[in-house]
């Protein structure tokens, strides 16, 4: 991976920013085939799940994250009613605040609305494929990347929703359990960090309690406290030394 | 609206502030220390419990059907490295043979 050095990241001129668009869509090209069968298989779910076509398309353009659309429609399917549906995958994305003030430093060109746009192209794998490395990040690569996921999984999410019916029965061909199937994958990686195991333990545990006498949602809605495990053990700032945490 | 609408458009607004509060007003000043570490924790967390309800859910029931064996099969195949499709393909397909036993 070519590394920059600290005086020419600033320049940025227009020919810097095509070479690191085009760097950052040679980048993610490999794990573009997978957004696009990700996608694919987003439109058969939700259509099968009862959203239409339309709807799967529309929030796979608006919200492109793929963990948080599969909840939120997951739930729906389940009964679970709006408020938890919104909720759940509202809280998901929540991790996007995060990632976009890491990135934020870098963050300089062009008027606000611009940079509104530009920052819907950050997912998990556009921020992670344009690090560079103690805190830096390259826009342009983040940007290339971004278009080519968000291409892919559109046009993926399109292609499943259109051609969904196709298919029987969801249930029959084992469909409901591609859901937990999928989290699953999702929350693998995350693992490696014990306070992320710890959360990833407690929140499934808070689940399991709540199911049997909570309406649906509701376990899941509950389980976020038990990110409130970050409180403690992260670097200190002190800033909010004093205040009771909370949701 | 219907209630698939209210989620999209939900969802949609709040990904879009989510995605855009760091690149459009921080400029380089950083999410306090503390809130970051908590703000992490909340996707491992919330996936955890959708693995749990999405396998043993069934309305307000806690059930071990086929799906339990779909989510077997899916660890196996995400501890020996598999793509994730393929993940997702072999716990519907071994969800689907549960069922035909």
């Amino acid at each position: 991976m070519p590394l920059l050095a600290g005086g020419e990241l600033k320049k940025n001129s227009t020919s810097e920013a095509t070479a690191g668009y085009r760097e950052g869509v040679r980048a993610i090209a490999p794990i573009c085939v997978t957004a696009v069968v990700f996608g694919v298989s987003f439109g058969i779910l939700a259509e099968a799940a009862g959203l239409g076509w339309l709807a799967p398309i529309v929030m796979s353009a608006t919200t492109f994250g793929g963990s948080a659309q599969f909840a939120a429609v997951s739930i729906l399917d389940n009964a679970g009613g709006v408020v938890a549906a919104a909720t759940a995958a509202v809280l998901l994305n929540a991790r996007y605040i995060p990632l976009g003030v890491s990135v934020a430093p870098a963050w300089r060109e062009g008027s606000a609305w611009r940079r509104l746009v530009q920052a819907q192209l950050i997912v998990d794998e556009s921020w992670a494929i344009s690090a560079r490395g103690g805190g830096r990040f390259d826009v342009p690569v983040l940007i290339g990347a971004g278009v080519a996921l968000y291409l892919c999984w559109v046009g993926g999410t399109a292609l499943g929703a259109l051609a969904g019916d196709i298919l029987g029965d969801p249930a029959t061909l084992g469909l409901d359990a591609a859901f937990p199937a999928l989290f699953l994958a999702l929350l693998a990686p995350q693992l490696r960090e014990r306070r992320a195991l710890a959360a990833a333990l407690a929140g499934g545990l808070i689940a399991l309690a709540l199911l049997p006498v909570a309406s649906p949602g509701i376990p899941i809605i509950a389980a976020s406290a038990a990110c409130l495990i970050g409180l403690r053990g992260s670097a200190s700032s002190g800033r909010y030394a004093g205040r009771a945490p909370s949701l | 609206m219907s209630d698939v609408w209210i989620v999209v458009c939900v969802v949609g607004l709040a990904t879009v502030a989510f995605k855009g509060v760091g690149p459009v007003l921080l400029g380089g000043r950083r999410l306090p220390a503390q809130l970051g570490g908590v703000v992490e924790l909340l996707a491992p967390a919330l996936l955890a419990a959708l693995v749990v309800t999405q396998t043993l859910g069934a309305g307000r029931e806690l059930v071990a059907d086929a799906r339990l064996a779909g989510l077997g099969v899916a660890a196996a195949a995400i501890a020996l490295r598999a793509p994730l499709l393929l993940v997702v393909v072999l716990a519907a397909a071994a969800t689907a043979l549960a069922r035909t036993l």
